[in-house]
């Protein structure tokens, strides 16, 4: 029997499998981008003006030495217990704020020798000179995911009362700066901004 | 004869070719879309710490970027204590301020407020180097920083 020569493979389509694939990728992929972990610094002030004197229980100090160990307030503490202890001080609410309002949306154990409240309460942070960069940024994640906690549960009871149902705080600061959300963003930036006011982020970085 | 004729007949066909530049294209573009140019060459080592609270840093608004670190293996000569790099040169800690007055002036007026400085530091460096240069931000009224961080579990920087 004669051997046939085998037929041709049909390349035309070949094209379109690509331009298929290029759009596919030109798509989905998109461009890494830088993220961290923002802070503002205090301006230098020269002037001679008597710091407000803050009462103790209002501290929470954390120093962090050149051996990356931890001391929070005057008790060594491993990191993993950081996020927790600042969440406990953070919302303990055990007093009054500037104007004597009482802390109705802290949930903690309202100890008298604990914070007053999340408008008075200041997180110190202090650092050696030796520390290693990386032990500092894990110190600062975990106060800022303490931060975090209690505004994102703050954000999920205040949330349902102005119709943000199911949104935490990070996902209404995302959707607030997302040009593809639709939905209030001014009613959404009025409750942001509440819990933000509510639950400031007072971090102090010592200097020497 | 004639049977050596019929063994040329039943040769493969050549493969066709002709999709390969369509293929060529299509990595092309990829890679062009893909790729991000890096601003700097960097002579440091530059392994950024890892966290899980982190913000994006938003290219909406200027950003300059500072680079802290240890020389890398090919310039060795510069020590192995962790050093400034700024643009594509070391840098000492009092070259920070004239550094961002240089980058405000390339920036639109109103922009300026908004600059945001990187902070790009190899974990293994210590907070010393990295508080000199706050504290010149600090003087130059540059106050908005950004620890620019890996994302991953931080509890992992801290062996």
């Amino acid at each position: 029997m004669a051997k046939r020569a085998a037929p041709e493979v049909n390349a035309g389509s070949m094209a379109d499998i690509a331009f298929l694939l290029l759009i596919f990728f030109l798509v989905t992929t998109t461009i890494p981008k830088d993220s961290g972990i923002n802070r503002k610094l205090p301006p230098i002030d020269d002037s001679e003006v008597e710091p407000p004197i803050i009462k103790q229980k209002n501290i929470f100090t954390v120093l962090l030495n050149k051996n990356d160990q931890l001391l929070v307030e005057d008790e060594p503490m491993q990191i993993k217990d950081l996020r927790q202890a600042a969440v406990e001080f953070l919302d303990n609410g055990g007093g009054t704020d500037n104007n004597g309002n009482t802390c109705d949306y802290c949930q903690g154990k309202k100890d008298p020798n604990s914070s007053d409240h999340p408008d008075k309460a200041i997180i110190s942070l202090k650092n050696d000179r030796e520390t290693s960069y990386a032990a500092y940024i894990a110190v600062q994640n975990e106060l800022v995911a303490a931060y975090n906690i209690l505004r994102n549960r703050r954000a999920l009871e205040l949330g349902p009362q102005k119709g943000f149902n199911d949104m935490d705080f990070i996902k209404m600061q995302n959707n607030q700066k997302d040009v593809r959300w639709t939905g209030n963003k001014e009613k959404l930036k009025e409750v942001i901004d509440q819990i933000k006011l509510e639950i400031p982020q007072k971090l102090s970085e010592v200097v020497e | 004869m004639s049977k050596f004729k019929k063994k040329k007949d039943g040769g493969l066909p050549p493969v066709n070719t002709a999709s390969l530049p369509d293929i060529v294209f299509m990595l092309l573009f990829f890679f062009m879309v893909a790729t991000v140019m890096r601003e700097d060459t960097l002579f440091i080592q530059n392994q950024l710490p890892l966290a899980d609270q982190v913000e994006k840093l938003d290219k909406k608004y200027p950003v300059s970027y500072i680079y802290m670190g240890k020389p890398s293996e090919n310039y060795k000569k510069f020590g192995t204590v962790a050093r400034i790099q700024l643009n594509d040169k070391f840098a000492d800690v009092s070259e920070v301020g004239r550094f961002i007055d240089a980058e405000r002036l390339a920036l639109r007026e109103e922009l300026i407020p908004f600059l945001t400085v990187s902070l790009k530091v190899d974990k293994e460096a210590n907070m010393g180097i990295v508080g000199d240069v706050k504290q010149e931000l600090r003087k130059v009224n540059a106050l908005k920083i950004n620890y620019t961080t890996g994302i991953g579990d931080a509890l992992s920087n801290i062996k």
